[in-house]
């Protein structure tokens, strides 16, 4: 009898994608910017352990002029290269954390709407329309002027305006997967629903979700910096939107103020960016990378 | 004696990662219909796809492919395309996936009609219709203006078949055409490709997995096993008298309406293992799921032996006339 | 009976209003039986399965398993009855969850019911998996790395792995080539014998249905047509629909003959009045276009739906 198990020898799902992501160079790129941007962040306190709004050189020293201070200092002789790497902290910390809030929250309701469909999908998907008629910025601005900018309620805030993405998608996800047949051998042997769901279904439904993830921390870095150029951050934390944002009437004299945050955050995104797109490409079945 | 119309021979398809046709060969008369029977991975679709010149880019093709004495694998791409399509047509599978969802089957067949005849809108929608009427669609001149998702999977397989023979090619190739529908429209299918085979003078391919259908419809019988042929013959000899042990437990192991077997009168026979479980080996594919295996087998692919009557079996033991009739 | 449905109706909501998927079926699945139920895509054979397992909910009807009302019990009553009714399906590469090895898809089962410590779920997975014909080398692997016919294997594995007593199979060969469908047929009727299961066995291919079946349904559009036990059905067919799907099973003593049966499968959103298969029907007169025949038994074990039937 049939005994013989043909040994293709294909790794498990996970370990093939990784390979399949370590196989990118834009992903490594990525990811290696990235690694070396969350270093600095992790070792701002060891390596500025100075508070970075503190005074503590002349104003307006520009880069190079400077060995001590090689990124130069704003107009209040604040040092650049402290305030871009405890920024670097904040929009990290808040890009990371926000995701992570918005995502679950997604989860929880785009798998319940599109795992019990009928009454409750119909409910969720109204609320999921609700936040999504809402112009996300304006609603972004006005939930953190009403609730004061701190770093907790900004995130929050940013959670608010993200979770409606994931969830549709979720959502989607779940409304194919639970038709399969597996999920109706799993509801036929007598399966809860916790266990469809958590077992079943969502480790199915994960890559699409890793994905979108990957470019919701993106959005969510500049959606943070955009709040803090506009003055809606904690005002006693630096973050690279606040570096912009003090120094905008400076773009004419002193540039290097508003370029030097701006780069940051336009090469953190695009390596997130880079990252994601390089996660689509392994997770993506029928992408070539992976037989 | 003239040329056959289609003759392949020494066919191999070659993929980076293996040949998953190597070998093989037979040829059509016009008129004719020939089945090639084989299970999932014999290479059957992928000779199809050869002959059509559709095969994927990675894969090389060598041998010769002659149609009306002109090898088609010699034949630059854009020759190719002036016969693919005109004189040489395909039905695919699934009816499906086939057909263009947001085109109308009239512009669908138009389409053809416009490209290699050049004929005008109004003369290609005409002519639409008469295809419809020709593969049997009711009202044709209404379901002209449908779109495929309107139509049942039969009428969708008729649609395919008008679109393949609205430039009345000389060779149809039907790749498992009755394969993703229901019995009864199954033979339809079968009796309307049968039909314009007669009336269009047309040769056909039929490949297919079921040997019912290649004594029903086939004049001859090609079985391919793992990319290689493994014996020919006419249907009525093949289902009679299988030769090969392929053949022959491929009969035993299908449960037969006619004979009328059930489970309490004991269990099918089986032929055991897989088609895959041989990949990489030297000798016959057939030799890890053979019961008669020689010690040449293991060495090297056993020649086709011509058994007289156009009948070829690629098997030591045809060699031994006992075994053939025994069996 | 095992299993029983009395009347069973099963309706799905379209845009075009109700679609009566299944129209009133009662059929019986006796203890050791095995009960074949053939039709056409469309007729509402799968549906059926799953109405009897209780994956779709029932618009009116009943179904008895093993005397319980299945349709009526709570969820947590109805937990020992999954165990004892189970489902085999059609596509080896869809009923199999790509993420888990084969061990956690055999193993779960035996968690979900409490059954067994960590060593006995392993010993009976162990025994599982060799009686299927596998080796327990299979366990550590993934769903993909296997060839159809073994992941069909493994299906028919976790269906069994809980001892029901009732076995669904829905067109379990159908996606499998012929030398392994043969494997497959074996397989199923020596766990039959080895765990005494009752099988009702869904197909559309009359031959496997012959020869997995005691008894055999004939199903055409959400109705069971014909209904007989044994041989009588293959060699005395009293309804026209099914001596038209026995001719259309291709057969070299038919060289090239039209088929008996023209005309397209109506769709179940709009059955004909009257008989329903009067429109493609060779038998067809006035009576059929108005009413709808009864189902009656006209030889012992043999019953059908038709006017003209004894003609």
């Amino acid at each position: 009898m049939a005994a013989t198990v043909e040994t293709s020898g294909i790794a498990p799902v996970g370990r093939r994608a990784l390979r399949a992501f370590l196989r990118n160079p834009t992903a490594i790129v990525g990811s290696l910017f990235l690694a070396f941007v969350a270093m600095l962040s992790l070792m701002a306190p060891w390596l500025y352990p100075e508070d970075p709004l503190s005074m503590v050189a002349r104003p307006f020293l520009w880069p190079g002029q400077n060995p001590a201070f090689p990124l130069g200092t704003d107009s209040l002789g604040r040092d650049v290269t402290a305030g871009l790497v405890w920024g670097g902290r904040i929009s990290l910390a808040v890009g990371l954390a926000a995701t992570c809030l918005g995502v679950s929250f997604g989860i929880v309701v785009g798998s319940t709407a599109g795992y019990f469909g009928g009454r409750i999908d119909n409910l969720l998907v109204r609320l999921i329309e609700i936040f999504q008629t809402l112009p996300s910025f304006l609603l972004l601005v006005v939930l953190v002027a009403i609730a004061q900018p701190t770093i907790e309620t900004v995130t929050f805030a940013i959670a608010i305006v993200t979770w409606p993405t994931v969830a549709r998608l979720v959502r989607a996800e779940f409304r194919t997967l639970r038709e399969r047949d597996f999920v109706t051998a799993a509801r036929a042997l007598g399966f809860g629903h916790i266990r469809i769901v958590m077992l079943e279904i969502l480790p199915n439904a994960l890559p699409p979700i890793i994905v979108t993830a990957s470019v919701l921390v993106a959005t969510a870095i500049l959606m943070e910096s955009a709040l803090s150029f506009l003055g809606l951050s904690d005002p006693n934390l630096v973050s690279w939107g606040s570096m912009i944002g003090s120094s905008r009437e400076l773009l004419r004299s002193a540039w290097y103020l508003s370029a030097i945050p701006g780069i940051a955050i336009v090469c953190t995104v695009l390596s997130i960016n880079l990252i994601g797109d390089a996660l689509n490409d392994a997770l993506n079945p029928r992408s070539p990378g992976i037989e | 004696m003239a040329s056959p119309l289609l003759d392949v021979r020494g066919l191999s398809v070659r993929f980076p990662t293996g040949s998953p046709v190597i070998d093989f060969g037979f040829h059509i008369e016009q008129g004719e219909t020939v089945a090639v029977v084989g299970e999932s991975g014999s290479g059957k679709s992928l000779t199809a796809l050869a002959i059509m010149g559709l095969l994927p880019r990675r894969a090389a093709a060598t041998g010769t492919i002659a149609f009306r004495g002109v090898d088609l694998l010699a034949l630059p791409e854009k020759e190719r395309r002036a016969i693919r399509g005109r004189q040489v047509a395909m039905v695919f599978q699934e009816p499906m996936t086939s057909l263009n969802p947001v085109m109308t089957v009239g512009r669908q067949i138009g389409e053809v009609l416009r490209r290699h005849e050049g004929l005008s809108s109004a003369a290609a929608r005409a002519r639409a219709i008469e295809l419809l009427d020709l593969v049997r669609v009711a009202d044709p001149h209404l379901r002209v203006d449908d779109y495929p998702h309107r139509l049942s999977g039969g009428m969708r397989q008729r649609v395919v078949i008008a679109i393949a023979v609205a430039c009345r090619p000389s060779l149809l190739v039907a790749d498992e055409p009755t394969t993703a529908l229901d019995v009864t429209i199954q033979a339809q299918i079968l009796d309307l490709l049968d039909r314009l085979r007669r009336d269009l003078a047309m040769a056909l391919i039929l490949i297919t997995h079921d040997l019912g259908i290649v004594g029903q419809w086939a004049d001859r019988v090609v079985v391919m096993y793992a990319g290689r042929k493994a014996e020919e013959a006419s249907p009525h000899e093949l289902l009679a008298h299988p030769v090969h042990p392929y053949t022959r437990g491929l009969l035993a192991a299908s449960p037969r309406l006619s004979a009328g077997a059930n489970y309490r009168q004991g269990p099918l026979e089986e032929i055991p293992g897989t088609i895959a479980s041989a990949a990489g080996e030297p000798g016959c594919p057939f030799v890890p799921r053979c019961d008669l295996v020689q010690p040449s087998c293991r060495v090297a692919p056993p020649p086709l032996v011509e058994l007289g009557g156009g009948r070829l079996v690629a098997c030591p033991i045809a060699a031994v006339p006992e075994a053939v009739h025994a069996s | 009976m095992l299993l029983e449905t009395h009347d069973l109706h099963v309706r799905f909501s379209t845009q075009n209003g109700a679609l009566h998927a299944v129209d009133g079926v009662s059929l019986g699945v006796g203890r050791g039986e095995s009960v074949g139920l053939v039709g056409e895509s469309g007729c509402g054979k799968s549906t059926l399965a799953k109405a009897v397992l209780r994956l779709l909910p029932v618009a009116a009807g009943r179904v008895l398993f093993d005397g319980q009302d299945v349709g009526t019990l709570s969820a947590r009553d109805l937990q020992p009855l999954r165990r004892r009714m189970q489902i085999v399906f059609q596509d080896p590469f869809g009923s199999l969850n790509p993420r888990h090895t084969v061990e956690s898809i055999l193993t779960a089962p035996l968690v979900v019911h409490g059954l067994g410590d960590r060593q006995e779920r392993r010993r009976r997975v162990e025994e599982i998996v060799g009686q299927v014909g596998l080796s327990s080398s299979a366990l550590s692997r993934y769903p993909h790395e296997f060839s159809g016919g073994q992941r069909q294997r493994i299906g028919i594995a976790r269906a069994l792995i809980l001892k029901p007593d009732l076995v669904i199979c829905d067109e379990p060969v159908s996606a499998l080539d012929l030398s392994i469908q043969a494997q497959i047929l074996n397989l199923l009727v020596g766990m039959k014998r080895a765990l005494g299961l009752s099988y009702l066995f869904i197909s559309h291919d009359l031959s496997v249905v012959r020869f997995i079946s005691d008894r055999v349904l004939v199903m055409y559009l959400g109705r069971i047509v014909e209904s007989a036990a044994g041989d009588d059905l293959w060699q005395a067919p009293l309804h026209p629909y099914t001596r038209a799907l026995m001719q259309a099973v291709p057969d070299p003593a038919r060289r090239r003959q039209a088929p008996a049966l023209s005309g397209d499968l109506p769709s179940p959103e709009n059955v004909p009045p009257g008989c329903r298969f009067h429109p493609r029907c060779p038998l067809a007169t006035e009576i059929c276009r108005r009413q709808d025949p009864a189902f009656r038994e006209l030889r012992p074990q043999h019953a059908v739906a038709c006017h003209h039937a004894e003609a």
